[in-house]
C-alpha cells in the first residue's frame, strides 16, 4: 500500500492514484467479512422498548432520546440525526400479527459507499468491521451523505463548526472488549451481537427452522454487496421502510471503472497532445517555407 | 529634485496602473454609474449574508437538510460553474496546440475567464463547506485515493494553477517585467497540454461524482456515461462562453479595441459557433445513446420525462440547429443567440443533475434559500467586477503593442 502510494504520486501526481492502488477501498474487506463484527436484528422479538436507544445516547455522549418511555413517539416514522445515532420506528400490524418495529441506524457495509467517496478518508472502514468517522479529517462537503444508499451520515447543520455524525458501532466499547451498547441493554434477544459469518448462519437456521415466521430473505447478506447489520422479519422488508432495489453491487464499484481509467487519461493524454502540436507546429513552418520558396520561384522567373 | 522624482515615481505607477491614468478623485466619479450602484447594492447585501452563514452555520443560512447536503452552491456555483469557465482550456489548446491562431484575439480573455471562474468555483466552495479552512486536506493532509471528490480536489488546485501559469504573461506585460514574461510565455505549451489532461479529468469526474447516487439521481439522468456527458458539454460550454463573453466584451470595452488593429470578431463568433454546433450534435447523440442503452423509454411519459425533453430538445439540440443554421447562414448574430441558449442549456443541465432530477423521489424536496440565492448572486457580481477589473488595467482584449503575438 505504501509503496505503491509512493510510487502514483511520482508517476502523475495523486490523480492516478486510484488504478495504481488496487480495487477500491476494502477489496480485502469482502474477505474478512466473515470474521468482521456484525449485528442481526430480528424484527418478531423486537418489544419497542428503545432500551438500544437510549443506551445509545448514554454511551455516545448525546442528548437522550425524544419522548423517552412514550407511545407517542411511534406516531411519526423518525430518522437518525446529527444527535440520535438509533431510533426504532413502529410498523402497523398486518392481520392477527402484532406491530412490528424496526431499529435503524449505520448498516456498516461491507464496502461502504461513504468511506470509497470521502476525499479525506475521514470515514473509514476498520478491519473489525465498523464504518467509523475521523472528525479531525472532516472538509464538511457532506459528499458521504449524497453516497450512502441509507442516508446515514447526518449532519450537525445547527453548528457554525460542524460535523458529520452518525453511528460508530461503538468501536471504543469493541476494542475495549465490550459489544456495542444497544446489543448489550437488548432484553427481548431481537439484537444479536457477534461474527458476521456465525449472525448469517444463525439467521438462515431461524428461517429455517421456522419458515413460517419469517419472509426467506436476510437482508443486508447481499444489499450493496453485504452489510454488517442483517436483519430478519415476517413482514416484507420494503413494508418496513428498508430501501428496496438497492441491487447487490456494491456501491464503490459504480465509481471504480471510472477511477481506473484517469490514469489513462493522465499518462497518454499529455504525450498525445505534444504529437499533436509537434505535427501541427510542422505543418505550420512547412506552408511557411512553401510560401517563401514560391516567391523565390517566382522572382526568380521574374528576373 | 532627484528627492522629489523618486517620491512621485510611485504616485505615478499607482495612478497609471491602478487608477487607469486618472487622479484619485476623477476615479472615483468614474466609478459613479448605473452598474456599479447595482453590484454596490448586491455587496452590501450579500456580503453580510455570506458572514451571517458563517456565523450561524449552513441550516441557519440555507435550505439544505440531511435528505439534500448540496443544493444550489454545489449546484450552480460549482458545477456550472467549472462548465463555464472551459473556455479556457477549449480556446488554449484551439490556438497552441492545435495551431488555430486566428483565435489568438479571444484566447486571453477566455483565459481570464477561466481563471476567474475556478477562482470563484472555490470561493463558493468555500461558502459551501462545513469546514472551508480544510479546503487543501485532500492535498496536503489525508488522501482519498478512492473518491472522485479526491480527483475533482486535485484537479482543480493543479488546473488552476495552470490558468495562472497562462494567464501571468498579461500580468507581466501590464506590470512591464519583460523577462519574467519571456520565462513564462516559454512554459505556455507545456500549460496547455496539462491544462487539457486536467480539464479532461475534472470535467468528466465533476460528473462522476454522481455515479454512486443511483438511487437518488433520476434514471433519465443517471447513467454510466454521465462523466462523457459532463466532459462534452463542457466543450460546447467553453466554445459558446467565449462567444457571450467577446460579445458583452465588446459591447461594454468598445473603447479598449484598437480601430487600426480591428480583430473580425464576427468570423471567430461563426468559427467558434460552427465548433460549438458540431459537440453538441455529439454530446446530443451521446445522450441518445445512453438513453437507449438503459432503455428508460417509458420514463419519458412523466413529469420529469418531459423536463428531461425539454432539456435534451429545448437546451441541447435546439441550439446545435441555431449555431449550425446560422454558420450556414454567416450571421454571427444568430451564432450569439445560439450560444447564449447553449450557455442556459449548460446551467439547466448541471442544475437538474445536482438539484432538479436528484432525491426527486423522495418528499422533502430542496429549494434554495434567499441567502442561497443572494450568496450565489453575489459571488457571480464579484466574478464580473474582477474580471472588468483587470480588463480594463492588463492587456487582455487588445495587444500591448510592446509585445506581438509571439509565443
Amino acid at each position: 500500500m505504501k509503496v505503491s502510494r509512493r510510487s502514483f504520486l511520482k508517476l502523475c501526481g495523486a490523480t492516478g492514484a486510484a488504478s495504481l492502488i488496487g480495487p477500491p477501498a476494502n477489496a480485502g474487506a469482502a474477505a474478512d467479512a466473515d470474521e468482521s463484527v456484525a449485528m442481526l436484528f430480528d424484527t418478531t422479538k423486537c418489544v419497542g422498548c428503545r432500551a438500544c436507544e437510549a443506551a445509545c445516547s448514554e454511551a455516545n455522549r448525546l442528548p437522550p432520546p425524544a419522548l423517552a418511555g412514550e407511545e407517542a413517539v411511534f406516531d411519526h416514522h423518525r430518522t437518525t440525526d446529527s444527535h440520535t445515532y438509533s431510533v426504532v420506528n413502529r410498523y402497523p400490524a398486518r392481520a392477527q400479527d402484532a406491530p412490528v418495529f424496526v431499529k435503524s441506524q449505520c448498516m456498516h457495509c461491507v464496502e461502504p459507499a461513504c468511506a470509497s467517496a470521502c476525499p479525506v478518508q475521514a470515514m473509514e472502514k476498520t478491519r473489525e468491521g465498523p464504518v467509523i468517522y475521523h472528525a479531525d479529517r472532516c472538509i464538511g462537503c457532506r459528499y458521504c451523505m449524497v453516497a450512502c444508499p441509507f442516508g446515514i451520515p447526518k449532519f450537525e447543520y445547527d453548528k457554525a463548526l460542524p460535523y458529520i455524525r452518525k453511528c460508530i458501532f461503538c468501536i471504543d466499547r469493541l476494542r475495549a472488549g465490550q459489544m456495542p451498547a444497544c446489543a448489550q441493554v437488548c432484553p427481548s434477544g431481537a439484537l444479536t451481537f457477534g461474527k458476521r459469518k456465525k449472525l448469517l448462519e444463525a439467521a438462515k437456521t431461524r428461517i429455517y427452522q421456522h419458515p413460517d415466521d419469517y419472509v426467506h430473505h436476510v437482508y443486508g447478506e447481499n444489499e450493496v454487496g453485504g452489510t454488517g447489520w442483517l436483519y430478519i422479519s415476517k413482514a416484507s422488508f420494503e413494508e418496513l421502510g428498508f430501501p428496496a432495489n438497492l441491487g447487490n453491487r456494491s456501491y464503490p464499484e459504480l465509481t471504480w471503472p471510472y477511477l481506473a481509467a484517469e490514469p489513462l487519461v493522465l499518462v497518454l493524454g499529455a504525450p498525445l497532445l505534444m504529437g499533436l502540436h509537434a505535427f501541427t507546429k510542422g505543418r505550420e513552418k512547412a506552408e511557411k517555407s512553401d510560401a517563401t520558396d514560391g516567391k523565390e520561384i517566382d522572382h526568380a522567373t521574374d528576373g | 529634485m532627484q528627492l522629489m522624482a523618486e517620491t512621485a515615481a510611485p504616485r505615478f505607477w499607482i495612478q497609471d496602473k491602478l487608477l487607469m491614468g486618472f487622479t484619485p478623485g476623477e476615479y472615483l466619479r468614474s466609478l459613479l454609474t448605473p452598474f456599479n450602484a447595482v453590484a454596490g447594492v448586491i455587496l452590501l447585501v450579500g456580503l453580510p449574508v455570506i458572514a451571517y452563514r458563517y456565523l450561524y452555520g449552513l441550516g441557519a443560512a440555507t435550505n439544505l437538510s440531511q435528505t439534500n447536503p448540496w443544493g444550489l452552491w454545489i449546484g450552480f456555483d460549482v458545477l456550472c460553474g467549472v462548465a463555464l469557465a472551459a473556455g479556457g482550456y477549449t480556446l488554449a489548446s484551439t490556438v497552441y496546440l492545435f495551431g488555430l491562431k486566428q483565435y489568438y484575439p479571444v484566447v486571453r480573455a477566455a483565459v481570464l475567464t477561466g481563471f476567474l471562474g475556478y477562482f470563484f468555483v472555490v470561493v463558493g466552495l468555500l461558502v459551501d463547506l462545513g469546514r472551508p479552512w480544510r479546503l487543501p486536506y485532500p492535498v496536503i493532509y489525508s488522501y482519498g485515493f478512492t473518491s472522485v471528490m479526491f480527483l475533482v480536489a486535485w484537479c482543480v488546485l493543479l488546473y488552476f494553477t495552470v490558468l495562472f501559469l497562462e494567464f501571468s504573461p498579461a500580468v507581466f506585460e501590464w506590470l512591464g517585467w519583460k523577462n519574467v514574461r519571456r520565462r513564462a510565455v516559454k512554459l505556455t505549451i507545456g500549460a496547455t497540454v496539462l491544462g487539457v489532461v486536467l480539464s479532461t479529468s475534472h470535467q468528466s469526474a465533476l460528473g462522476a461524482l454522481f455515479l454512486i447516487a443511483p438511487r437518488k439521481l433520476h434514471p433519465l439522468w443517471y447513467s454510466p456515461l454521465i462523466p462523457v456527458y459532463f466532459f462534452i458539454s463542457s466543450i460546447a460550454a467553453g466554445l459558446t462562453m467565449v462567444i457571450v463573453e467577446s460579445m458583452l466584451s465588446h459591447k461594454i470595452f468598445h473603447d479598449e479595441t484598437h480601430p487600426q488593429r480591428a480583430v473580425d470578431l464576427d468570423g471567430i463568433t461563426l468559427g467558434l459557433g460552427k465548433a460549438a454546433s458540431v459537440v453538441l450534435f455529439t454530446y446530443f447523440f451521446l445522450k441518445l445513446l445512453g438513453l437507449a442503452e438503459e432503455g428508460h423509454w417509458d420514463l419519458l411519459n412523466t413529469a420529469m420525462g418531459s423536463w428531461y425533453l425539454v432539456e435534451l430538445i429545448g437546451f441541447v439540440l435546439a441550439p446545435c440547429f441555431v449555431l449550425a443554421f446560422a454558420v450556414r447562414a454567416q450571421n454571427a448574430n444568430w451564432v450569439r443567440a445560439g450560444a447564449v441558449l447553449t450557455v442556459i442549456g449548460i446551467i439547466v443541465n448541471r442544475l437538474n443533475v445536482a438539484v432538479v432530477a436528484f432525491n426527486w423521489n423522495v418528499p422533502d424536496r430542496y429549494f434554495p434559500s434567499a441567502m442561497e440565492v443572494i450568496t450565489t448572486v453575489t459571488i457571480v457580481t464579484l466574478g464580473i467586477l474582477t474580471f472588468r477589473w483587470i480588463v480594463n488595467r492588463m492587456p487582455i482584449l487588445h495587444e500591448d503593442p510592446q509585445y506581438g503575438t509571439e509565443h
